[in-house]
Order: structure tokens, then sequence, then C-alpha cells
């Protein structure tokens, strides 16, 4: 039975205008008066906004009259856009019956495009081609249209023109959708099987649980139980997402909504999950389900070493509304007391530091991203290092591993010369590549996962200009010549510098962590050496000079204000300086170390 | 609210700045407020407006122990106008005009002098006359040396002379000569500015650049060493006064955070706890005092702790420095004091020479 449910998701390669058109679909469903409406309703968190990436799942439920006259509810279900977070993407699909395939008119059909048709096909998914800023003067509709066909293989007169900015086909879009978009099955009968594609923390009611229900329907008064944990909790409310929450009497099979149920936290509810009900529960989870496991591991520590305790409290305070960050406590002669933390991965590791300096008011030093390696020691025993301040001692170890992942790239082929270059420096085994279509390639290998937290991604967009797109999934263990590269400033170990890292790479890493070094501390009234050394060995040298002269000729009356106010912002910025011996290392120092210098 | 009793700021008495906004022509290293060529008013009119902006604040601020006209050029201005603003400031123990060399004859010095300033500050800048043509300045190093002999005969006791340190094309060695022949002239005061390339100048536009920092530091320490044997005393990062007694006392209340009243476009003031400046417009500022109005388009008043933040920034470039109970990070002061570039005496942190050439670090360090 057709109740008019359309679920659906917006996928596009970056810039090709998903956020645009998401609002404007929301702007046409009347839920946010235009005075009110600001641009990219859905990518709520600022990160999102500045960086025009989204990085939670997020919903939203629009009424819908067709031109014929039936009424429909449609579920647009926004995804995250990182490979961080390809298991959410895969969740929120999941729980959806179809796609518009964003394509822009005047850069036509790119790599992402092809990586988002895929995974459409994966999870057997209508999609729609969408031709977006077709008012644009660089449109090229006609080409576009043919990359459609040959490229994608999808008949180009399926494909809906249309200017999201200008709010041009809108309407063919959403006749569209409700046309061709098919009503999502299943049985209202069968025990409940809703799958958990996304959880929100509200200080008030707790966990907020996004779900799609497969069969069966769901009630407040109900006692629903979490598959994977056998956990039950007792339904308080479901509903739907009209930008605010809007409380319904159930949702049944095929809804897209909402559930409260008295969870305190989202670390209560597992992505992927698959909620029943306790007094008739499904025989058989949804399948798909995959325990989240952190990759990428640094420490966070606060400027101030007093800030510790606030620190601790917004960690715990974030960790509400992002059950994927875990961290304990960790400490640091340079930097005092703080936390490890275990990210999903780079990516993730960013936005995590970003929110809490920005929503929480830290302020952070991290440590250089992680992976966990294996070390056999000599009497067998098998140590876990994510930390390199948990780096045996050498003599001991009998054998090192790494971890590996397969990755898989794609890309315009034009750039294969410079992904490959990119790919071999960092150790990439066994590549392989074919042509799924004309002009692109597909390169599949293997490389080390401490390889690609360190720069591979940002590399990776940087000699594709944004075109090359990125996935790939863990696989072994393999053994590796791995040593502890520490950085000596003024003769001192600074322990929170010291990586893992493969002994060919650790010069190179060396060289770059005494340059950036070099940049980031300010100078000071006597010479300072920067090393980088492997054990009693120095591999790599930089030598900051001491200043001599820092004055302004001028200062009269006209003077005193700006000379306070650069003086009140210069104080601020030394509270971000840690002390090593007699250095002070600015916090901007442990961020340069870890950013890429090759362009 | 303020508590200070009127007519003496902060208990003493204040000094009285009137910047003088207009030259004959721009200098392409000036950054200073001013109007080149023909003043856009007349000289009466600018120093009845002077006089009503200074009646403004009479009952804030009485009597005046220094003045000091500067600008622009004040010796562009004629000499009834000049006497009429040295009166601005009768009864002060300092009185000071800025002139340009290329102003001054015996007979203005005599009549400068009559109406009441006791102290000259003669924009020299060099004694090299390729130096004063890269610098843009209207008169030679012959009618400097003429001027400042003019000077003294006229009973201006108290003379200072500027230079301009780091000139485009001026070796160390020149300017070391240059130097040499300033000080045989026994000025009472010597100011030495590094150049600085100011944004919006012509030095800016053509991307004229300083010395490096090591010959300037050479430079800085050289300068502070030759005259310093010549008997001066090296008492602000950029003024050497031949003894105590013949500092500026007027520029030293901004160093120490005195009360005085600007007046005139683009002047600043401050009470002792408040800070405010006049607009950097001859017609927005001669409007507002024409019309009554207090002329002053910004002002704060400042906290405990920005007080704190300025002593720091302003007294570390002092001989005198700061009292030790300002310093925010005593870990820094036992380094900088390690290092040599402070002393501590009697309970104030000095900068030495070496510290004064990086008061700018001291103070954030300290801060």
């Amino acid at each position: 039975m057709d109740r008019g449910v359309r679920n659906f998701s917006i996928i596009a390669h970056i810039d090709h205008g998903k956020s645009t058109l998401a609002d404007r679909l929301i702007q046409h469903g009347g839920l946010v008066p235009d005075r009110q409406f600001r641009d990219q309703i859905l990518d709520s968190l600022d990160i999102e906004r500045e960086r025009g990436i989204t990085i939670k799942s997020q919903t939203v439920n629009l009424a819908y009259r067709s031109r014929a006259g039936g009424t429909f509810e449609l579920n647009l279900i926004d995804t995250p856009g990182h490979v961080d977070f390809s298991y959410e993407v895969s969740r929120a699909l999941a729980s959806c019956e179809g796609v518009l395939l964003v394509v822009d008119a005047s850069q036509g059909v790119q790599a992402q495009t092809l990586a988002n048709l895929y995974l459409a096909m994966e999870h057997d998914l209508a999609v729609i081609p969408v031709i977006n800023k077709i008012d644009l003067p660089s449109a090229d509709i006609d080409s576009t249209r043919l990359q459609i066909e040959r490229d994608l293989g999808l008949d180009p007169d399926d494909a809906v023109h249309v200017s999201a900015k200008a709010g041009i086909g809108i309407d063919d879009l959403l006749e569209a959708i409700v046309a061709r978009i098919p009503p999502p099955k299943g049985a209202q009968d069968d025990p409940l099987k809703a799958l958990v594609f996304d959880a929100h923390y509200d200080p008030f009611r707790g966990a907020v649980v996004s779900c799609r229900v497969v069969d069966g329907v769901l009630r407040p008064g109900d006692t629903l139980r979490m598959m994977s944990t056998g956990a039950a909790f007792r339904v308080e409310e479901v509903g739907a997402f009209r930008i605010q929450r809007v409380a319904r009497p159930e949702l049944q099979a095929g809804d897209v909504g909402y559930v409260i149920a008295g969870m305190k936290t989202v670390a209560d509810t597992r992505i992927g999950d698959t909620i029943t009900l306790a007094d008739r529960p499904a025989a058989e989870p949804l399948h798909g389900f995959k325990l989240m496991k952190p990759v990428v591991f640094s420490s966070l520590y606060p400027v101030l070493s007093e800030d510790y305790e606030a620190l601790s409290d917004a960690l715990e305070k974030y960790r509400l509304n992002d059950a994927s960050l875990v961290y304990q406590k960790d400490s640091s002669v340079a930097l005092g007391q703080g936390f490890r933390c275990g990210f999903l991965g780079l990516l993730h590791l960013e936005i995590v530091q970003e929110r809490l300096e920005r929503e929480f008011n830290q302020s952070l030093v991290l440590t250089a991203p992680s992976v966990e390696y294996h070390f056999t020691l000599n009497d067998g025993t098998v140590v876990r290092v994510d930390n390199p301040a948990d780096y045996p001692d050498p003599s001991r170890i009998a054998k090192a591993e790494e971890p590996y992942i397969h990755a898989t790239i794609w890309t315009p082929d034009r750039y294969m010369g410079a992904v490959m270059k990119i790919c071999l420096e960092r150790r990439a085994e066994n590549p392989t590549y074919h042509c799924p279509l004309p002009g692109r390639l597909e390169m599949h290998f293997d490389v080390p996962l401490g390889e690609v937290v360190y720069d591979f991604y940002d590399r990776l967009k940087t000699v594709t200009q944004g075109y090359g797109s990125f996935d790939y999934e863990l696989t072994d263990f393999r053994v590796s010549d791995l040593v502890r590269l520490d950085i000596l400033v003024n003769g001192e170990r600074v322990d929170a510098l010291s990586m893992i890292v493969h002994r060919e790479k650790a010069r190179m890493r060396g060289l770059h962590a005494c340059e950036r070094l070099k940049d980031e501390i300010p100078r000071h009234q006597f010479k300072i050496p920067i090393q980088g050394a492997i054990g009693g060995t120095i591999i790599a040298r930089e030598t900051i000079p001491p200043f001599r002269k820092d004055v302004t000729a001028k200062c009269y009356g006209g003077d005193a204000t700006r000379k306070r106010k650069l003086l009140e912002r210069q104080k601020e910025g030394k509270k971000r300086m840690k002390m090593v011996g007699a250095v002070e290392i600015p916090q901007s120092a442990f961020v340069a170390v870890l950013k890429t210098d090759e362009d | 609210m303020r508590t200070d009793a009127p007519g003496s700021p902060r208990g003493g008495p204040a000094g009285l700045y009137v910047h003088v906004p207009f030259c004959a022509s721009k200098c392409p290293y000036c950054g200073f407020f001013s109007v080149a060529g023909t003043p856009p008013v007349e000289a009466t009119r600018f120093v009845d407006a002077l006089t009503r902006e200074a009646a403004l604040h009479r009952d804030r601020f009485g009597a005046f122990d220094t003045l000091y006209v500067g600008g622009g050029t004040p010796s562009v201005l004629p000499d009834d106008a000049l006497a009429r603003i040295a009166a601005l400031g009768a009864g002060a123990a300092e009185a000071t005009v800025e002139a340009n060399p290329g102003d001054l004859d015996p007979g203005r010095l005599v009549r400068l002098r009559a109406a009441g300033f006791d102290r000259l500050s003669l924009g020299v800048q060099s004694l090299d006359d390729s130096d004063l043509r890269v610098l843009g300045r209207r008169h030679s190093a012959a009618d400097a040396v003429r001027a400042f002999r003019d000077a003294r005969a006229a009973g201006f006791a108290n003379a200072g002379i500027d230079l301009i340190r780091g000139v485009p094309g001026q070796s160390s060695a020149a300017f070391i000569d240059v130097l040499d022949r300033a000080v045989a002239l026994a000025p009472a005061h010597v100011s030495v500015y590094d150049l600085t390339v100011e944004e919006g100048t012509p030095f800016a536009s053509r991307g004229v650049a300083p010395p490096c920092e090591d010959d300037a530091a050479d430079l800085f320490l050289a300068t502070s060493g030759r005259l310093v044997a010549a008997g001066y005393e090296h008492y602000e990062v950029s003024n050497f006064a031949r003894g105590p007694t013949l500092r500026s006392r007027h520029n030293s209340r901004y160093w120490n955070r005195m009360p005085y009243l600007g007046v005139g476009p683009a002047a600043h003031s401050f009470d002792g706890a408040r800070r405010w400046w006049n607009p950097r417009s001859v017609e927005r500022w001669l409007a507002a005092v024409e019309a009554g109005r207090d002329p002053a388009e910004g002002g704060e008043t400042l906290t405990p702790e920005q007080a704190r933040l300025e002593s720091l920034a302003l007294g570390l470039r002092t001989l005198d420095g700061i009292d030790a109970a300002l310093v925010g990070d005593p870990a820094a002061l036992r380094r900088l004091h390690a290092g040599g570039l402070l002393e501590i005496v009697e309970g104030r942190v000095r900068p030495t020479v070496r510290g004064m050439l990086a008061a700018d670090r001291l103070a954030r360090d300290l801060a």
C-alpha cells in the first residue's frame, strides 16, 4: 500500500550544490518562513556551514501535494560527506528507497559522482539524475546529459534540470521524486525492525535516535530493545523532524523519524543497530551492523593546565552527542594532564577539536595522530601501542607490525601520475587499476594506515584538484620496521611531538617537524637548536637564531591604545604557549608539525 | 563615575599637546596626520578653535605643567599664531615647539622665545644632503646647522635635534658620521628614530625596506654607546638627554601615563583613566569645535588590567622602567634578567640597552 511516503537522500560531488538543493526543497515544503531562512539549514553546526560539508546525518520530513492532487510525505535524509563517516552514510542510504544524484551542469560528472552512484546501486536505490546550476553562463547541459548517459549509464531523459540557487525546476523535481522513487515496502504486522542511522543529544530528553522503521510499528509506551546490546528502554515519544521535532502517535513500517526513550546519552545507541520490541522481538537484526572502532589516536591537552577539569567536563558532554569518540586519561611532561582519544579518522579528529574549542570554549593542544601498532617482544608477549609514549624499549622488540588498509581511489585519469606518486611515497603496495568508464580511473592498493592518517587525504584532494575521492577498509597487520622519532627543542625531548614512524620515513618527517617548529617557535634571547632523533642519533636539525631587535621607534600620546591592544592580543597568545625547558612553544607549533608542507 | 577633583586629573597638573596638522609638503615616510600645501583654514581661525577646544576642558584640566606644539609642522604657522598657542600653556614649566630648520631665521627664533617657548625640537633628520633629498625634506644640512646655532643665539638653551636612522641608501658609517656631527653641536636633547615604513605612505608604496635586523641592532647599540660616551642619558628607546633635567618632560608624561590634554585634529588625550581622540580631519574637528561641541570621536575608559598593560608597554621603553609589582610573569622576568635584558633596581624593573632594543618583546614576555 502506498501511503505516500518517499524516503530519499541527495548525493553529489563536493560543491555540486547538495546543500543548496536540500534548502530549496525544505523551503518548498513550507517548513521555514522565508525571512528566517538561513543558507544550508541542514548543516546546522558552524563547522559544517563553514566547510560546506555535512557531518551528522539529518533528516527532514516534508509535506507535498502533487500536481495530480495526491498528498505525500517526503523524508529527506542528508548524509555526511566524508570517508571518515562512510559507515554512517551507508546506514543512512540503507534507510532510503532512492537518491537524487546531483551533477553540476558546468562541471559535469566527477569521480565522486561515480562513487556515489555505485553506493546507490549497492543499496538498490532508485536514482534520479539532477542537473544543477543550469542558470550559470558556463552551464553545458548537452554535454552533461551526454556524460550522464555515457559515464553513468543512466537515461539522460530521466534527468531533471534545476537551479537550486535560483529555484528553477524544483516543482518538476518534487514530481519526479513522488513518481519515480518507490514507496517503502515493509510489513506493518511483522515484529518491529527499525534501523538506527544516527543519534543526537538533547539536554532535556537525552538521546534522540533517528531511525527508519523497516517492519512493524513503534508507539510511545512500547518497550524497545536494542538488538546488539540487548538494552531495553521505554519509548516516551516518536515523531518526525520538521526542522523541529513533531510528535506523532506512531512510526510504522516505511516511516523515517525519531525515538526518544529515556536513553541518557547517544552512547546507549549504536549506529546500524536494529530496534525491536521487548515483548515481540524480531528473529534477526537487519544486516550490516558494525561496531565502529577508532582508528586514529591523538592526545588532547588543555593549553592551560588548570583547565584540565574543564576539558574533562567538555569531553563528557561532547560524547553525549558523539559516541564514536573514545578517550582515557593521558599525561605528558611538556603538556601536563590530558586525554588520549580515539577517532574514526582525521576529519573526525579535526571536528572534535573544533567543536571542543568553539562550543565548549576549550583551548587545546593535540599530539600527532597515531594508529595502533603491534609489537611482539622477545619474551613473546604482544603489546598494542597507539601512543608513542608507550613505544617499547627497542632492544626488547622482536617484531613490529602496523595496520594496513585496502584503499580505493577514484579520479579522472589525467591525475594518474600525481596520484601514483603520492601513493608510492606512502609505501603503497600492489597497485591495480582499471577504467570503469572512459577517462575515469579506479585504483586499488594496500597501504599502511599510519601513512594515510598523516596527510594523505589532503594531498589527494590537492593533486586531483578536488576530483579524487578515496575510501578504505582495514585489512591486516603487516611486519614493519618501526622506530620512534623524537623531537628535541633546545636539547629537551618534547614528548608530545614524538611519533612512531617507518624507519625510512623518519628523516623526512624529522626534517619536516624541525622546519615547522622553526617557523612557529618565536625567537628567544638565545639560540634554539631543534633536532629530530631516533634514540641517541640525530637525524634532522634546524636552529632558531636569537632575536635582537623588537621595538617600535616612536611611541607618543596617540600610540598607547594601539600598543596596549597589541599587548592584549599577545598576552592571549602567550596563554597558548607551552614551556619546554626555557623555550616557549606556541600551540600553533604542535598543530603545524602535523600539517603537510608539500604543495 | 569620575572621582578626580576638577582641574587636576589624578591630582597633578597636566600636559597640553597642540597638534598643528599642516605641512608645506608631505614627507614620503611620514604617517602622522597632516595636510600638505596651503592650510585649509586660516591661521587665526585655527588658533581660535584650539583656544575654544582647550576652554571646553578647563574644568577638567586647569593649569598646564608642560606644553608641546607638534605636527605636522608648527613652524608653517605665522609667529603671532604660534604666540597665541604658547599663551594656551602660559605658566608651563616646559614649552616645546617643533620646527622645520628651513622655516626659521634669527628674528623668528627670537619672537618664538619671547612668546614663551623655551624648548625647541628641530626636525633635522639628517646632516647629509643626499639623505635629506631621499627623505623629501625642504632644508639642507647647512640650513639645519645654521638654524640650530641661531636658536642657541636666540636663547633656546634647551634645543634638541631629531635624526632618522636607516634612511634608504644610508650606510651605518654614514649614519655614525651624521650622529657625530649632530653631537658636535652639543644639543641638549637628541632623538634618533629608526625609519619606520608606515602604511599608506609613499615609502610603503615604493616598497622601501628598513635595514636588516642585525644591522639595525648593531647601529642602535652604536648610537647609544656614542651618545652615552658624549654625556647623554639614553632615557627612552629613541631619546637621549644631556642630563635628567633635560629630558622631555612632556613626552615623559606619555611613557609614565600622566594626564595630558591634546587639542587640534587627530590629537589624543588622557586624564589618568580615560583616553579619547579627535577626528583625523581638519573639517570635522573645526565644525565640532566651532559649534561648541567636544570634537572627540572615540574614547575608552581603561580597566585596571588595561592600565597595567599600558604601563608595561610604555614604561619598559624607558630607563626608569616599571614597578616590579606590575610584572605578570615572574618566570619571564627571571629569564630576561638572566639574559641581560633587564636589571632590577630598588623594586623597579629597568631595561638594559639591549633590553630597550627589544622593549616590545619585554612587554609581551612580562605581561
